[in-house]
């Protein structure tokens, strides 16, 4: 059949398939006001597959180049329309919240434990080693910014943690929410170096929390320093653990890939990996949420805010060793 | 077409679809757009905000942080795989398997572009655009994302209004293709350049100008000759 006439039989078929596609990627609100609502459910595929096969033809017939596009393009966009995943994130997050993140959790146990550990031993080495030598902490952190430090929890203040009015809370609040998910969310990205990245992250980070929480222990300002830190410690050390975690499963991909090819191993790894970045960043903005609203208020008593403080970790802790432990 | 950049995807209809994917130059320019787009919004925004005191500077930081990282995520997953800058530049982002790209893809190839970055410049990123067959990034490999050319119609210019000619010499299909495709593409080519393009035909036909060339392409395409 010459071009002409192939084109001249089909080119109805293809109009009508090339609105259809217009119409739906308009939105599903479209789809329903244009009226052809029941004609693309039920033509459709058959219309999909009719365009994959006259760009077989088109191709075997050596029709132009540019029939070629036209209809290499109407398939493409058909493909796209088919085999579409949906992932509704919004629908499926009572789900998630109340299964996926913590079976996810327990199922890369290993890769949580490493990172705990990477970041748990740094922690106690570095108390150890300021307990023993004060001086050490100026090692890792300038003078200047200690000092600004033992400013903001000197019990001598009538405000805890960074020296503020209570009024500057949403600030805090939108500054707390950039800063630790951005941190978190470099340590996940830095696991694709081999896993360097996550390891440098969680291990500086616990190096730097236990300086200045043993720093400020010994400088006598436990009473300002640990009721401010106890309330969203439980929900922002878990998820820094949880996104290094993430990080290290990529690294493991990149240095033992097994029997896949290495960036198929990554692929993989990755999308498994994503449950611990939604739930991890999950948690970042709860424990921002309570680091700008509760952490810094001077009202409660010292005792009820441990106590909060340690109920979040209890809470943290049957969270993820019990919840979703049967899949409905 | 060893040096071709077209990628394949093949689907289950048994046919491969062919997909132009996209070098640095153009992916730079796309970014060039939006981080333009993500700058002015930004001051803008904070201008605004700034009126509403501390709400409003945590407002803003919120903000700086949404744009930073998740302007990509929203654009890929609710415009059809492309930010404001690929879309100007006519770029989009989709799946390896020629599916639209989705949340956790979108969102795996944002998050590792801060490894692209490294260690200045998008450095890793051009290395591995350079590396990876189809022109992915470190972040595209791990999410098995491709940045592809969305195609636009190049306006193929009907051949129904010229007066057909018989083609005399035998011609392979190849060569049939050809002169359909230069018959179809001549109008958008200026006049030097067309003639330059016929005369490759010359081993074929002789000696061939472009409007001659041009009606052969429409007998071959199904023309009738006129009595």
């Amino acid at each position: 059949m010459k071009q002409e006439a192939f084109e001249a039989r089909y080119k109805d078929d293809w109009q009508q398939f090339e609105e259809w596609i217009a119409i739906m990627t308009a939105g599903r609100r479209a789809v329903a006001n244009s009226g052809e609502q029941d004609n693309i459910a039920k033509g459709f595929p058959a219309a999909y597959r009719q365009v994959c096969h006259h760009l077989a033809l088109a191709r075997a017939r050596r029709y132009s180049v540019g029939l070629q596009q036209r209809l290499n393009r109407l398939a493409l966009d058909g493909h796209q329309y088919l085999y579409r995943a949906r992932t509704p994130i919004f629908s499926s997050m009572l789900r998630f919240v109340a299964f996926g993140f913590p079976q996810a959790f327990r199922k890369q146990w290993r890769f949580m434990l490493a990172s705990a550990l990477l970041f748990c031993v740094p922690i106690a080495g570095m108390s150890v080693a300021v307990a023993l030598d004060p001086d050490l902490i100026y090692s890792l952190i300038s003078p200047g910014q200690v000092a600004s430090m033992e400013e903001m929890y000197d019990p001598a203040n009538d405000v805890l943690g960074r020296e503020r009015e209570s009024d500057t809370d949403a600030l805090m609040f939108g500054f707390y929410i950039a800063n630790n998910i951005g941190i978190g969310f470099r340590t996940y990205a830095g696991g694709l170096v081999f896993g360097i990245g996550s390891m440098f992250f969680l291990s500086f980070n616990g190096l730097y929390f236990g300086a200045v929480a043993t720093h400020l222990t010994m400088a006598g300002f436990s009473s300002t320093f640990w009721p401010f830190v106890s309330g969203h410690s439980a929900f922002e050390l878990t998820a820094i653990v949880i996104f290094g975690g993430a990080g290290l499963m990529l690294g493991m991909a990149a240095v033992a890939p097994g029997r896949k090819s290495r960036w198929h191993a990554i692929r993989d790894r990755a999308m498994e990996s994503m449950p611990l970045v939604y739930g991890g960043t999950a948690m970042l903005v709860a424990a921002a949420f309570v680091e700008a609203f509760w952490s810094s208020t001077t009202w409660p008593p010292i005792n009820l805010k441990i106590v909060v403080g340690i109920s979040l970790w209890l809470i943290t802790i049957i969270y993820f060793s019990l919840m979703g432990r049967r899949e409905s | 077409m060893l040096l071709d950049t077209t990628y394949n995807i093949d689907t289950p209809e048994g046919v491969e679809l062919r997909l132009p994917v996209a070098g640095i130059g153009s992916r730079a320019l796309a970014w060039l757009i939006d981080a333009f787009i993500k700058f002015i919004a930004l001051i803008f925004g904070s201008i605004v905000l700034a009126f509403l005191g501390n709400l409003g500077q945590g407002l803003t930081l919120i903000g700086i942080f949404l744009i930073l990282w998740f302007y990509n995520v929203l654009f890929e997953v609710f415009a059809h795989g492309a930010t404001p800058g690929k879309k100007v530049i006519g770029l989009r982002v989709m799946n390896a398997n020629g599916t639209p790209v989705g949340w956790s893809g979108s969102l795996i190839r944002n998050l590792l572009r801060f490894v692209d970055t490294l260690p200045g410049c998008y450095l890793f990123g051009c290395v591995a655009v350079m590396l990876s067959r189809n022109f992915q990034r470190l972040g595209d490999l791990a999410a098995g994302t491709v940045v592809v050319y969305a195609e636009r119609d190049t306006g193929r210019a009907s051949l129904a209004g010229v007066e057909p000619s018989p083609v005399k010499v035998p011609l392979t299909l190849d060569e049939q293709q050809a002169v359909v495709s230069f018959g179809e593409r001549a109008p958008r080519l200026n006049r030097d350049r067309a003639e330059e393009l016929a005369d490759l035909m010359s081993p074929v036909f002789g000696d061939v100008n472009a409007e001659e060339l041009r009606s052969h392409a429409a007998w071959l395409a199904g023309g009738e000759v006129s009595r």
